[in-house]
């Protein structure tokens, strides 16, 4: 066999995939940049533009309610990611490692059913089952909200952990429990760091797909528990406000400088060590 | 597998009896991991869908909810309708045209996140180290915005007036506006926009895990760029490609945002089409009934998608 | 470290969410962007109540949640014609708004209104028509008629909104081709469908935002409400609001009190002060429609007296009536159509 290629062949990267990822976050960015401009205009449009202002940033500080949309909306997308994260990771860790055995398809079935109805349907099936059990118990808390997102979230955090770990090296495993390591020892140092990656990526899925959700909202909450979406969902049919794009510049202001500090401590914290 | 051969493993049969057991405590361990996420389901998603069951067999009630006369009538109207008219029963094309916008604008939507969602995954997973966390995140950070804000930014670039036009009419590519906002076109662009991540987070879980010294080592085995694309990347990316699909292609089908807003309303989908039945049509039962005739067809398509995954990984 | 601190904000949110501290509360359910914050203050800071609003986007979900039960809310915001379906299943408490102190504000027009006759359950809100909007300069013809949308002339192929609102539509078609409301004559719905599947290559969107689009261009014209209209034209001169002469849908919002409420009192207490006129004022300057309390004109903003949106010519006024809910067997056949329609 010979060589003709002048260099090395990097798979690292192929022709044209680093033209088209950057082509990919412009694209992902100009509609963002767009809410950031907009959420300066003077008029009350989201879409015609009648000179600089910041007076939807003042409208937005003013009315409580959108804050506490914006807040809910947030607490309860933290709480489904954060269930739905280890759930779906401990789900991944019984249905990928093994051969396969009774009932495996059953529960890949279960996993992904959330995915294959729409929303609209799971929407009213849950009012019909969590109003009963509202008037049953008395309680009619953030808990319902919570327990439906993190129902929903399941799947999305699960796929991205089982694609991590289709086909993960199984030696190291074997090689540590070899070495006479505790399950838990080989669980811990072993195969939750090789799973990271794929966990990170589950949980942020879970996260933004929590934080869209309109219809099961919707459905589901009860008084004073409108969510960012639930919010504008009531304001689709009359109009949207530039208020809206004030919060969600302020939000990704907000998202930017955690990041920003995260990275600067993580950077510390390596440089340390 | 283990019934295959009964009387042949007699003279083995305390080692298979001791395999057989560690087998079960095995499947054990994996149904107990598997029980919470399980569990959690069966509350908050699968077991309300009884109802939804239940609901699809019955007759439709005055103003909403049902009347607990059991019919078929919901499922024969999937595919069959009464002529307004002549009162004839003939095959129902408003819903196939339907099914079959949903099917195509699914899978072209599946199709354009890859072609822009794997270079991105592997561009994203090839950076050094703390690199790596850092273009994650940016991918991610325009989806913590909302997702009707976002479909009004979209909006705002492809309308008549908007960015686009604009300056392509500056930039004298073209004489007057293209119109995209209410067609398909928009519908494909928003619902592209919107599944971008869900393409590219199990792309890139699936292709971080990879060596690529081991690659770059081993690319002297092969002899051209198809072969390292079919012996080396394929194999690396399909289970990122399966799982991506899944979460695209499936929520895609019962998008209702999207259509609405960007496609201007003008002609349904399924989640439309479904919508409609639970709201302003208020026939819950044939909403119900449409419902599971979607979630049928979607298991089976996946069911033969994972064995037909699984059939190719084990070969491997 | 981090990431528990958030947890703990995260639980005390949780925990302060369900308790309830207040001691005067009410929950009220209605349109999103439908109620002046002004008033709701008012209201709070003069019985010392603690109001929390929520929103949804359609009566039907409204109706969906409200008969699922559990919900929490204590006052609900029904179109007129939905009001005998809560009614007759039972869910609206009978306040008799009619023995309130302030009813007698209440404009003689809308005390005996088909589905609550005498006012026995539920207060006048906002009311309005569902109409035509034109973009003057693209189109000078005659406005009043639903021809703009059924039969687009030249000037407006291919720019015309409709919205997907399936019983205004509908009966609006219907009035077009002389039929009466919710009709099931076979002969005059096979116009209707006919008449929407040839009109509806020449439309540009069915979708809602109007006001929105109107007023920045993006359509010359679309099926819309009044006060929609009226808000366009604040800022686009050009917009105007036509009645169509064949007939038009006229519709009221009402405020009623759940039977399952809990601050039935405070709910009650707010009944009476929407009937005071400078707070039903109140209501329609913030969203644009006029509200059926006698009085209340001279409190509203300068711009909405007199507004052609808000005060329907003489000749025209005949031409508009009140929907009712459609039976089930007329409803089927035009969610065919309207299915046919969208296909």
């Amino acid at each position: 066999m010979t060589r003709t290629s002048p260099r090395p062949f990097s798979v690292r990267r192929l022709p044209g995939f680093t033209a088209i990822a950057i082509t990919c976050f412009v694209l992902l960015y100009a509609p963002i940049v767009t809410i950031v401009i907009y959420s300066f205009n003077a008029g009350d449009s989201v879409a015609l533009w009648r000179g600089f202002s910041t007076k939807w940033y003042t409208v937005a500080a003013g009315n409580q309610i959108v804050q506490e949309a914006t807040l809910r909306s947030l607490v309860i997308a933290l709480w489904a990611s954060g269930i739905s994260t280890v759930l779906a990771t401990m789900a991944a860790l019984g249905t990928t490692r093994a051969r396969n055995y009774r009932g495996r398809t059953l529960i890949y079935m279960l996993i992904n059913q959330p995915l294959m109805v729409p929303e609209i349907v799971t929407a009213v099936a849950l009012l019909i089952f969590f109003s009963s059990i509202k008037i049953a118990t008395g309680y009619s808390g953030l808990g319902y909200l919570i327990l439906a997102h993190s129902a929903f979230c399941i799947p999305f955090a699960y796929l991205p952990i089982r694609a991590r770990m289709e086909g993960m090296d199984l030696a190291l495993e074997s090689a540590a429990a070899d070495l006479y390591a505790t399950p838990w020892q080989t669980f811990r140092r072993i195969t939750l760091p090789l799973m990271a990656p794929g966990i990170a990526a589950g949980a942020m899925l879970a996260f933004v797909v929590s934080l869209d959700d309109v219809i099961i909202t919707e459905f589901v909450k009860s008084a004073g528990q409108d969510t960012l979406p639930t919010y504008m969902l009531g304001q689709l049919r009359r109009a949207v406000t530039p208020e809206v794009n004030a919060i969600s510049t302020a939000l990704l202001a907000l998202t930017v400088l955690l990041l920003t500090v995260f990275f600067i401590l993580s950077g510390r914290n390596t440089a340390r060590s | 597998m283990a019934s295959a051969k009964p009387a042949a493993t007699a003279h083995r049969s305390d080692s298979g009896v001791m395999e057989r057991r560690a087998e079960r405590e095995r499947t054990r361990r994996n149904w107990l991991l598997s029980a919470p996420a399980l569990a959690l389901l069966v509350i908050g998603a699968s077991g309300p869908l009884i109802i939804v069951l239940v609901y699809s067999f019955m007759t439709p009630g005055d103003f909403s909810g049902v009347e607990w006369t059991p019919t078929f009538d919901a499922w024969v109207q999937i595919f069959f309708t009464r002529d307004i008219f002549d009162d004839t029963l003939g095959l129902a094309d408003a819903h196939l045209s339907i099914f079959w916008r949903s099917v195509r604008l699914s899978l072209l939507t599946t199709a354009i996140t890859i072609v822009f969602g794997l270079p991105t995954a592997w561009f994203i997973a090839t950076r050094p180290g703390r690199a790596r966390t850092f273009w994650l995140f940016l991918i991610t950070i325009p989806f913590w915005t909302n997702l009707l804000v976002r479909t009004f930014a979209i909006l705002e670039m492809i309308r008549n007036e908007g960015l686009l036009n604009t300056w392509l009419i500056k930039l004298g590519v073209i004489a007057s506006p293209l119109q995209i906002m209410y067609t398909d076109t928009a519908v494909l662009i928003g619902m592209a926009y919107v599944y971008l991540p869900l393409m590219v987070l199990p792309l890139y879980a699936a292709i971080e895990r990879f060596d690529f010294r081991l690659v770059e080592a081993g690319y002297d085995l092969y002899a051209n760029r198809l072969q390292v694309l079919r012996r080396v990347i394929l194999p690396i990316v399909k289970p990122g490609i399966v799982a991506g699909s899944i979460l695209v292609f499936v929520p895609s089908l019962g998008a209702y945002v999207t259509p609405r807003v960007l496609g201007g309303g003008k002609n349904m989908m399924i989640g439309n089409f479904i919508e409609l039945q639970f709201g302003q049509g208020r026939n819950w039962p044939l909403g119900a009934s449409l419902s599971i005739f979607l979630l049928l067809i979607v298991m089976v398509a996946l069911l033969y998608y994972v064995r037909a995954s699984t059939r190719g990984s084990s070969h491997d | 470290m981090r990431l528990s601190t958030l947890t703990m904000t995260a639980a005390a949110l949780l925990a302060t969410t369900t308790l309830s501290f207040a001691a005067g509360e009410l929950n009220i359910y209605n349109w999103g962007n439908y109620t002046n914050p002004d008033l709701i203050k008012k209201f709070e800071e003069k019985f010392d109540v603690k109001v929390t609003l929520t929103d949804y986007d359609s009566n039907t979900t409204a109706l969906t949640k409200i008969e699922a039960g559990g919900h929490g809310f204590d006052i609900v915001v029904p179109t007129g014609n939905y009001v005998p379906i809560y009614v007759e299943k039972g869910l609206l408490l009978e306040t008799r708004p009619d023995e309130m102190e302030n009813f007698k504000n209440v404009a003689p027009r809308w005390v005996d209104v088909p589905w609550d006759m005498g006012r026995h359950y539920t207060v006048p809100w906002q009311w309005g028509t569902t109409g035509i909007a034109v973009n003057k300069k693209s189109y000078s013809g005659d406005i009043n008629t639903s021809a703009i949308f059924l039969d687009p002339p030249a000037e407006l192929v291919g720019k015309v909104n409709v919205v997907p609102e399936m019983s205004d539509v509908m009966n609006l078609a219907i009035f077009y081709v002389g039929g009466e409301a919710c009709t099931e004559d076979k002969e005059v719905l096979r116009k209707v469908r006919d008449l929407l599947v040839a009109a509806k290559p020449k439309w540009q969107s069915m979708d809602y935002g109007t006001t929105d689009k109107l007023k920045n261009g993006e359509y010359q014209a679309t099926v819309n409400w009044n006060g929609s209209t009226f808000k366009a034209r604040q800022e686009n001169p050009d917009v105007a609001y036509g009645y169509p002469k064949e007939g038009y849908p006229l519709w009221m919002d009402a405020v009623a009190v759940l039977k399952d409420a809990k601050n039935v009192e405070n709910a009650k207490l707010f009944q009476n002060f929407l009937m005071e006129p400078e707070n039903a004022a109140m209501i329609s300057s913030f969203a644009g429609y006029a509200n059926g309390i006698s009085g209340s004109a001279e409190f509203m903003p300068e711009k909405m007296k007199g507004a052609p949106e808000l005060e329907t010519p003489e000749d025209l006024q005949a031409a508009g009536q009140f929907l009712p809910v459609c039976p089930k067997s007329a409803r089927d056949i035009y969610t065919a159509i309207w299915t046919e329609l969208q296909k």
